[in-house]
């Protein structure tokens, strides 16, 4: 295999090569300790306040994408083939201040400033991706982002006035996108990039499971959202390390007659198009998963393979029945999801196994399908209660029930005794009130911060009796409808 | 030339570091370049609520990777106390016993950060654990310690009033505490000087306090240490005492080392062991009449204090100020108790206790109103100050510029209350699941530190002879604008463009013996301290002009970056550098104390102050009465900044203020487990509001014929704390569509923070009723 003793990535305009890299140094460390590059703040050191907010561009799906991303649980290895724009490269390539900039103080966004550049970076990315954003965009842009100072009114005002301000056509990450696509060309390579014994980042998913198969104590480093607060809050060693930025393959998300097949290092935002169009009862789901600097870095195999028993993914895809594969070296298994997971911190996963690829049959048109997420805030939260109902209904009655949630066992977990009694009983409201004393049956949950656990319980039995409605009554609006509803009106 | 200076009072200039924000180029503490060999202080905590220290270990602490120093309580040459009132009740490094888990016992020193960070957490103590009291209600369970002596506040006779009042009812309140969650946490850097000096930089609103407090720590004169804050990252309060630990730990270990030393916690130390809001226990009991007119009031207000006092006598005196909100009570007696837990010691948070004091205060309006079958709304104008005899707060101060009824009657105009109120009844009949809920609620709040002694301020203006003029006073910036405000004072004042004023970082060796910045009085203080010195140096000027001249001063003017001599007229910096060729002395402190206010706290009387500031908010809100979700739906805001020196900023304030306060009411949950811990010590677990928990739709409008009756500067009002407790209708308003699942009949008696589970838990007990 070939090998490669550095990694390489551009930093604003300047071509980084290091050799000598320790597997937790977050890029957030790099910016502000290595290099001074002090306009990017640290908020929190967890991936949740998005004052660390940078760009990350990489070569892959259509060409050229960048991405908002939390630098505080970044790591610098898993930069190797990007781009990273930070906060001082926009003034500097400008020369002023670019048009975000100038909206943002036009409109008296910033108060105390501290979380000003990592909002500037978020809606620099959104601004790439959609020039003319409305208001439901911006805050999906911005879950990722808190501001204590000024309620938010006038970002959102700034986010909206940006092209007023400059074309971007104009912008210098647009018009100098050919160059760019070039240096990264430049700098990729199919060699595993090893440096010391103890950190590597393979070009490919073949040298992934190649090198994990002897290392089977190696921390799979994919998007970080999770093994970065190892780091920052709990200073744990994580290398031996083995970073699956580079490998592109890892990523794909395809259509597969009636199944959607997920690559384990597909990120959240890589899924939401295919989500969207094909899923589309996950959409407001997908999109209250984290933050959107948290959904551009987390992946669906890193949420799975964790093993938490309050990830948002497992529920839905449990309900719909989804399978992974499982890879070690050359050989392969499949597994059904639900069994994947054995009990609190146990999952049937061997050591040097890695989660390859997710398959997640496609809900029928005739499916009852839904998936709810209860947190104590709509967005960028952890749900205190996850859950996935799917069920089919063929004349008046129930002919197959999933349900699975989040949160209120050890894992994610099936209500299989619910499931019993709603198979067969008829489509109705008795039958949905009479079944939810039965999750009793099904669930002892606990109680932390998040909830307690007889609201954990209460609420698990009302969504059933939520699920219901919404799908027995065509006119049924939901809260969340109603708040993206009133989203979408004009600001004052 | 245009006709106005650029930049004077009443214009909505932007920030003056609103370009340096959004560029990254706003230097914070944290990216000040470092003097080479700076070294890195981290502190280790307690992991025990309550207990005896039986032994501490630290040897590997010191031994660890690049550690250089351990410091602890042994090694203090001063005091190892940095409490605010004197009570020597708050040490740096706790000795014998630990009061509350995360209470720091030692601070490491070290090349890095991290390897200061690493070390910290390899000390090994043990711990004769105890059990530890936790909350208000756990303490008047028990001994109900008190951390200060309470206040009593009381006129009239409310026990008989009780008694004979056609209606009466009891209540609880239960309303949570809040953490500051500034986006820059904690941070402190000393650098050592000669002798005994050191020049401490600190994201602190109260510089001069560092300044005490560093000099306690270190056993020298307060002359010997200089403290620089040029911008905070957002202190909201937070900043106010807290960050002496910081500060002190710093200075200590620098003048040690003789090497600058660095010091930030982590976000989750910083939350875990520096104080937040008050959570507060309400209990009243309150007498009325059958068309709502409030007739007595006694209350309780019981504060989960923490360990320590810090600042929670004055926190709970301002909460029992504030109860009586708008309302005039005839017969009234309050009572704070600041009890003693064993948990971080709570400290200043906009409001200062005010916020809960009102909310408490509120909720007895609200059951007043569910007991009669009304609009809470009518209540409330059933008992606003202002009519005959009724003027007299429960403190003995009269209420003479209460501008309230004509707030709420232009609001309720403009926000369509009644017509909306009208809908909502509606729209809760016809749907079975979600439900809506309005409030209209009002705000009164009392400007001036209830310390009187507070009430005073200092600048220093210096123009330069090439007619550039540098500005400096005791008030911090926090985000808040107010370095912005006083230049737009100083520009009006000499009659040039801002651009003219730099502002410059607030040091205890440029303004001493400075106030905090707090209490919503930056402006209305540091304003007119500015004011008077630029007034000084204008009239050496006028002097000056007036000789050469041979005019009467009453024909200088300063207009437009020009000053008027009869009819003729020279350019500003024109005469400045004559002036300095003449000898004329270009600099001038200038100085300010609040006139009128006196408060006798041992008899519960005075006047305690200046003036009042009000507002009102109409909040709408949804309901799930599945899962108890909700959203705000539209928030309607009218406010009170009298004539404002800078809408854009003061707009900003209330915005900002207002979605603070909101989340203070529902998703901001503190929780701490059973043995002690603060479990919700980041985002990841503490939700502030984010960009989609902003009302739906938010009506901002500022007050546009209030000028305040005090001669405050420029007539304008204090706007950081008041529009804070706007916030308190979207609780109201959740209150209400909680109601509507008993048809109204019953008050909710909704806690703080109504999170989801406790406006579901509500709906379950009030279907159960």
């Amino acid at each position: 295999m070939k090998t490669r003793d550095c990694i390489r990535f551009w930093l604003n305009d300047e071509l980084i090569e290091l050799g000598d890299v320790k597997a937790d140094l977050t890029l957030l460390d790099y910016l502000r300790l290595a290099r001074t590059l002090r306009g990017t703040k640290e908020g929190c050191a967890e991936g949740d306040c998005g004052a660390c907010t940078v760009l990350v561009g990489r070569l892959g799906g259509d060409g050229l994408i960048y991405e908002s991303v939390n630098s505080c649980i970044r790591f610098v290895g898993s930069l190797d083939g990007t781009h990273v724009v930070t906060i001082e490269h926009l003034k500097g390539k400008v020369g002023e201040l670019h048009p975000v900039q100038q909206a943002m103080v036009e409109h008296h966004g910033s108060q105390c400033g501290f979380c000003t550049p990592g909002f500037v970076m978020s809606l620099y990315a959104m601004w790439m991706a959609e020039p003319e954003p409305d208001v439901a965009t911006i805050e999906q842009n911005l879950q990722g982002n808190l501001c204590r100072c000024t309620g938010y009114q006038p970002i959102i005002k700034a986010a909206l006035s940006v092209s007023e301000h400059g074309k971007l056509e104009d912008d210098f990450l647009v018009a100098e996108r050919a160059s760019i696509i070039e240096k990264l060309e430049a700098i990729a390579d199919d060699a595993l990039v090893k440096l010391g014994d103890d950190i590597f980042a393979p070009a490919n998913t073949d040298q992934f499971a190649e090198i994990y198969a002897p290392h089977p104590d190696a921390t799979i480093v994919a998007g970080s959202t999770d093994v970065g607060l190892w780091v920052t809050k709990f200073m744990r060693e994580i290398s031996p390390a083995i970073f699956t930025n580079r490998l592109n393959d890892f990523r794909a998300v395809e259509i597969d007659g009636d199944n959607l097949r997920i690559k384990g290092g597909a990120s959240y935002t890589e899924l939401l198009p295919v989500i969207d169009e094909h899923v589309p009862q996950l959409s407001r789901f997908w999109r209250r998963i984290g933050g959107e600097q948290v959904r551009n870095m987390g992946t669906i195999g890193g949420n799975i393979a964790n093993g938490s028993p309050i990830g948002d993914t497992p529920p839905p895809l449990i309900a719909l029945g989804a399978k992974i594969v499982l890879r070690k070296g050359d050989e392969r298994r499949e597994l059904s999801l639900e069994k994947f997971f054995i009990e609190y911190g146990k999952q049937d996963r061997a050591p040097g196994e890695l989660v390859e690829e997710i398959i997640v049959p496609l809900p029928k048109e005739a499916d009852l399908f839904a998936a709810y997420k209860i947190s104590k805030r709509r967005d960028e939260d952890i749900s205190a209660v996850c859950a996935a109902f799917n069920i089919q209904v063929d004349d008046g009655r129930i002919s197959n029930a999933v349900i699975a949630f989040g949160g209120m066992a050890g894992t994610p977990k099936r209500a299989t005794e619910v499931e019993k009694v709603l198979v067969g009983a008829p489509w109705s409201e008795r039958t949905i009130v009479d079944a939810k004393a039965f999750f009793e049956k099904d669930y002892t949950p606990l109680t932390d911060w998040r909830a307690s656990a007889p609201y954990r319980l209460e609420v698990a039995q009302n969504l059933l009796e939520r699920f219901y409605f919404e799908h027995a009554d065509e006119n049924a609006v939901s809260l969340d409808e109603l708040h993206q509803a009133g989203t979408l009106e004009v600001l004052a | 030339m245009s006709e106005q200076i650029k930049g004077g009072a009443h214009q909505s200039i932007i920030h003056e570091s609103a370009a340096k924000h959004v560029a990254g180029e706003a230097t914070y503490l944290d990216d000040m370049a470092e003097p080479s060999g700076t070294l890195h202080a981290y502190l280790g905590l307690s992991n025990c609520a309550s207990g005896v220290i039986k032994s501490i270990d630290l040897d590997a602490v010191r031994t660890a990777d690049g550690v250089v120093d351990v410091l602890t309580a042994k090694g203090i040459p001063g005091e190892n106390d940095v409490s605010p009132t004197g009570l020597h009740d708050d040490p740096i490094f706790a000795t014998d016993r630990v009061e509350f888990w995360g209470q720091p016992l030692f601070a490491v020193v070290a090349e890095t950060r991290e390897k200061a960070r690493r070390a910290a957490h390899l000390a090994k103590v043990t711990y004769a654990e105890e059990t530890p009291i936790l909350d208000a209600a756990a303490a008047l369970d028990g001994d109900a310690e008190l951390v200060t002596k309470p206040l009593r506040l009381k006129r009239g006779d409310p026990k008989p009033a009780l008694d004979q009042a056609p209606m009466r009812l009891q209540g609880e309140m239960s309303i949570g505490g809040q953490d500051h969650f500034y986006l820059e946490g904690h941070i402190a850097m000393a650098i050592p000087g000669e002798d005994d000096e050191v020049t401490v930089f600190s994201s602190t609103q109260h510089p001069t306090e560092i300044q005490h407090m560093v000099a306690h720590v270190l056993g020298v004169a307060a002359h010997a240490v200089t403290v620089n804050v040029r911008r905070m990252g957002g202190g909201f309060g937070g900043k106010e005492t807290q960050g002496s630990l910081f500060a002190a730990v710093a200075a200590l270990a620098a003048k040690k080392h003789n090497r600058a030393v660095k010091i930030r916690p982590d976000r989750d130390d910083d939350m875990v062991a520096t104080g937040k809001r008050h959570d507060f226990l309400v209990n009243y009991d309150v007498g009325f009449d059958e068309t709502g007119k409030l007739l007595a009031l006694d209350a309780d207000f019981a504060a989960r204090c923490g360990f320590s006092a810090d600042l929670s006598g004055p926190v709970t005196d301002r909460a029992l100020f504030h109860a009586d909100n708008c309302y005039f009570i005839p017969d009234v007696e309050l009572r704070s108790k600041p009890l003693k837990t064993n948990t971080v010691s709570n400290t200043a948070f906009r409001g200062f206790g005010g916020p809960q004091g009102m909310l408490g205060g509120e909720r007895v309006i609200e059951e007043i109103a569910y007991a009669l079958g009304k609009d809470p709304l009518e209540v409330r104008k059933a008992n606003f100050y202002g009519g005959k005899g009724e003027n007299l707060t429960p403190y003995h101060q009269e209420v003479d510029d209460c501008i309230i009824e004509k707030i709420i009657e232009e609001l309720e105009e403009t926000a369509d209350y009644q017509e909306r109120r009208e809908a909502v009844l509606e729209f809760n009949k016809s749907n079975r699941i979600l439900k809506r809920g309005i409030a209209l609620t009002p705000v009164k709040f009392g400007i001036s530190f209830t310390a009187t002694w507070y009430n005073q301020a200092g600048a220093l203006i210096h123009v330069y002879n090439d007619g550039s003029i540098q500005l400096n006073h005791g008030g911090t910036e926090m985000g808040q604008g107010l370095y912005t405000k006083v230049a737009q004072v100083v520009a009006e004042e000499f009659q040039v463009d801002i651009d003219q004023v730099k502002v410059t970082a607030t040091r205890t060796d440029k303004v001493p013996n400075t106030s905090a910045t707090a209490a919503s009085s930056g402006t209305d203080l540091n304003g007119m301290a500015a004011a008077n010195a630029a007034q000084k140096i204008k009239a050496r000027l006028v002097a000056f002009l007036a000789e050469k001249h041979d005019v009467d001063p009453s024909e200088i003017a300063f207009e437009n970056n020009q000053i008027l001599v009869g009819s003729e007229a020279f350019a500003f910096r024109d005469v400045v550098a004559e002036a300095y060729m003449n000898r004329v002395q270009l600099s001038a402190t200038g100085f300010y104390k609040t006139p009128e206010i006196h408060w006798d706290r041992d008899q519960g009387k005075g006047k305690p102050f200046y003036y009042f500031a009000y507002g009102a908010a109409v909040s709408e809100v949804v309901i799930d009465t599945l899962t108890g979700e909700y959203f705000v739906d539209r928030v309607d805001v009218l406010h009170d900044v009298g004539r404002s020196i800078n809408e854009a900023i003061d707009k900003g304030q209330v915005e900002g203020a207002f979605v603070q306060g909101m989340g203070w009411l529902t998703t901001e949950e503190l929780w701490w487990s059973k043995d002690g811990q603060l479990k919700t010590h980041a985002p990841s677990t503490y939700k502030i509001p984010v960009a989609s928990d902003r009302p739906r739709q938010f009506n901002v409008s500022l007050v546009n014929w209030s000028e305040n009756k005090a001669r405050t500067i420029h007539r304008s009002k204090a706007v950081g704390e008041p529009p804070f407790m706007l916030a308190i209708s979207v609780l109201e308003a959740l209150s209400m569509a909680v109601a509507s699942v008993a048809d109204y009949k019953i008050c909710p008696r909704l806690d703080a923070p109504a999170t989801p589970e406790c406006v579901l838990m509500a709906i379950k007990r009030l279907k159960g009723a």
